[in-house]
């Protein structure tokens, strides 16, 4: 097996590459760009099959790539943030065919106000899509995710569509040696898309995604496609002990780090994940028992898994990169309704938002992070949410605040000026 | 089949091969062309569909169609056939299906789509070069929804949403020019009460490879107040009068396929037409009656230079 240095874009497209894609219809967004042109450039020397399209939006990209896996053939795509949003309806249309392909978002914050940097409102806005989602955290996770996505994609019993999802700058564009599986053994792991009888041919004429009438058929459809997805649950798991015989590696739906002993355990998706790993290992020095819990998996929402590796925690502190207005953290929301009821004498939980727009989260607030969630546990009480943001970042914020009044002021007299 | 298929109305297929019981109207401009269109492409096809009337053909478990239909959403029916026609061209070349299973990659939408939402996804696989035939069946409004305005509503016309005196303010849009703009190989118009006029366009525009575009102009009953029974003389007139021109783009020119040599007055084709009443009473309204004349001469002087 070879090692590569990879950015998570580069990543994103060898998994592609690997998967034998027949099909990639795009549109450029930053931090995805790289994915697509990396595709284009190896169709066009001819190191990969396959043929790319350039859409004239995200909405008629996912278009093409539904209709084209309705049709048969296997789809690759990507976008990220404003992309994704707006090709929101056509998630949900696509979803709907259960039309079985990939696309991987690169995640960054949304509008307004506009920013490049990384958070999860752009994915979690796909969440009640239909839409299957894997979380990566490392650029290795990106290539693997993106041929777990497939299987799980394209298998029977869950036949829906897969966003691979990993955050931007902090995972497209950071460089990190990448096992890059042989060819072969990914053609073992994961033999070419089988549409069965979904699909189109003139001599077996189909209508694919008709009108229904009333909520009955409408119901069962939409129920029918809840239970696929819940199915993938036992498929994920199958998948991933596959995936550890063929490649050596494990791939599974929830990472547990130093969890065995811990009684307090962070909650945390994607890359910044990786922090909390590294806060971990700081705290454990210090003498704290801490552990992190990351979910890979986050379409289904692995609620098994969670409940196995929680129990007996005294506290759990929920570290939400998105922010749902008037409500909160998604992902704490999420794992309450998990725990509530589920566990006898059950965690304190606590719930933080941190790294909107890719704002850092530093060793230190993990630590504080740690210090309010023992209180908690102590009191037997749930703590307020707390919105991370520092004095310092406080005082930076005020300058430019001054900066921007001032400028406004100017200009008002300049006008003034002119009117005279 | 040649150009030399369709000589005279005997020539037309009576093949329906579109089956009845639908729940469109009675009396649809729409559904009219519809017939006549599928009944020359046959079943070796796929429909892509954008929201709209016509979404209601299809409706499970039932179908008219013959052949294949994939509902997509009301503005990117164009990318659904480009994601179809790449993946049979894709399946074709692996040899992964036979070439006989290949099928013609139709859309099929409103004027709704066609002249606001989805024309910036038309245009896109105009400009791709996307194999595919577009039939737009244009009955001036959001049909689908009670008949408001859209884009391709004619001046003074009462809609849902323009109930005023005088009608909706705006000018119906030249889509066929924003079509033909593109050039493309081909952009015609048809209306389904002049059958041997659309079975030669429909069978042009199938020999040929690329993006080939069709306004079928379709009265509306509902729409537009009319009796069922009047659509097909509602569509004559629409040619008569010389407010629907049949037209076709092919290398690079505009053919008048009809010229109407003695065009009847407007006036003949509005009056029969509810959403045009408010210009005949209760106080007839001259100065507009005459602008709508005026439009349509000057159209056709151009036209006959």
């Amino acid at each position: 097996m070879k090692r590569r240095l990879l950015t998570g874009n580069g990543a994103a497209a060898w998994g592609a590459r690997l998967a034998n894609v027949d099909y990639v219809p795009a549109f450029p967004i930053t931090p995805q760009t790289e994915i697509i042109e990396t595709l284009g450039s190896w169709i066009d020397s001819k190191e990969m099959a396959g043929r790319m399209v350039t859409l004239e939006s995200e909405h008629s990209m996912v278009t093409a790539a539904g209709a084209a896996a309705a049709t048969g053939v296997r789809v690759f795509t990507a976008t990220s943030s404003q992309g994704l949003l707006y090709a929101m309806e056509m998630l949900y249309t696509v979803a709907g065919w259960r039309a079985p392909f990939v696309m991987v978002n690169v995640s960054r914050g949304l509008s307004a106000p506009i920013t490049l940097e990384p958070d999860h409102n752009d994915i979690l806005a796909a969440r009640d899509s239909g839409f299957l989602q894997i979380h990566a955290a490392t650029c290795q996770e990106v290539l693997d995710s993106v041929l777990m996505a497939y299987r799980l994609s394209e298998d029977a019993r869950v036949r829906l569509p897969v966003i691979v999802n990993l955050d931007g700058f902090y995972l497209s564009f950071t460089r990190e040696p990448v096992e890059v599986p042989k060819e072969d053994k990914v053609l073992s792991f994961l033999p070419p898309f089988d549409p069965e009888n979904i699909r189109f041919r003139a001599s077996t004429p189909i209508s694919q995604a008709v009108a229904v009438l009333g909520g009955g058929p409408y119901s069962y459809f939409r129920y029918e496609t809840h239970l696929a997805a819940l199915n993938a649950l036992s498929v994920f798991d199958e998948i991933s002990v596959e995936f550890g015989r063929f490649f050596g590696r494990s791939f599974d739906a929830v990472e547990a780090y130093r969890t065995e002993d811990a009684e307090f355990v962070f909650v945390m998706m994607g890359s910044f994940a990786t922090k909390a790993k590294e806060a971990t290992d700081r705290l454990r020095e210090a003498g704290w028992l801490v552990g992190l819990v990351r979910p890979k998996l986050f379409r289904p929402f692995p609620k098994e898994h969670f409940l196995k590796l929680l129990k007996g925690k005294k506290g759990i502190a929920v570290i939400d990169q998105n922010i749902s207005m008037g409500k909160g953290g998604v992902l704490y929301t999420e794992l309450a309704s998990v725990l509530y009821g589920s566990l006898d004498d059950g965690p304190v939980m606590a719930s933080f938002i941190g790294g909107l727009g890719g704002r850092d989260i530093s060793s230190e607030e993990f630590f504080e992070i740690a210090k309010v969630i023992r209180r908690a546990a102590e009191e037997g009480k749930a703590p307020p949410p707390r919105l991370l943001y520092t004095e310092e970042e406080l005082r930076e914020m005020r300058k430019l605040q001054v900066i921007a009044n001032a400028e406004r002021n100017q200009a008002g007299k300049r006008v003034g000026k002119k009117d005279e | 089949m040649s150009e030399e298929t369709f000589k005279s109305v005997k020539d037309l297929p009576s093949t329906r091969l579109l089956c009845g019981g639908t729940p469109m109207c009675s009396g649809c401009g729409a559904l009219e062309a519809l017939h006549e269109i599928y009944d020359i492409l046959g079943k070796k096809t796929v429909f892509v569909n954008a929201a709209g009337c016509m979404t209601l053909l299809s409706i499970y478990p039932f179908t008219p169609f013959r052949g294949s239909w994939l509902y997509t959403a009301m503005a990117s029916a164009p990318a659904g056939a480009q994601g179809v026609r790449d993946a049979l061209d894709i399946l074709i070349e692996k040899k992964q299906m036979p070439p006989e299973d290949d099928l013609q990659v139709v859309v099929l939408t409103g004027d709704g789509a066609a002249y606001g939402m989805g024309l910036s996804s038309t245009s896109a696989a105009i400009d791709r070069e996307l194999d595919f035939l577009y039939i737009c069946y244009d009955n001036e409004g959001y049909g689908n929804t009670g008949q408001q305005f859209s884009a391709a509503t004619p001046h003074a016309a009462k809609t849902a949403t323009s109930k005023g005196p005088r009608g909706y303010p705006g000018y119906k849009k030249d889509l066929f020019s924003i079509w033909a703009a593109h050039k493309p190989p081909y952009v015609a118009t048809v209306v389904g009460s002049e059958p041997l006029d659309l079975a030669k366009k429909i069978e042009k525009a199938s020999e040929l490879k690329g993006p080939r575009l069709i306004i079928a102009f379709s009265p509306c009953p509902t729409g537009w107040g009319f009796d069922p029974k009047l659509s097909v003389e509602i569509g004559k007139l629409a040619v008569k009068s010389g407010v629907w021109p049949l037209k076709e783009y092919i290398d690079g020119k505009v053919i008048h396929t009809k010229i109407p040599r003695k065009r009847v007055p407007v006036e003949e084709y509005l009056k029969v037409q509810g959403r045009f009443s408010h210009l005949f009473s209760p106080k007839r309204n001259e100065e507009l009656i005459s602008e709508i004349q005026a439009r349509v001469d000057a159209y056709w002087k151009e036209v006959e230079g």
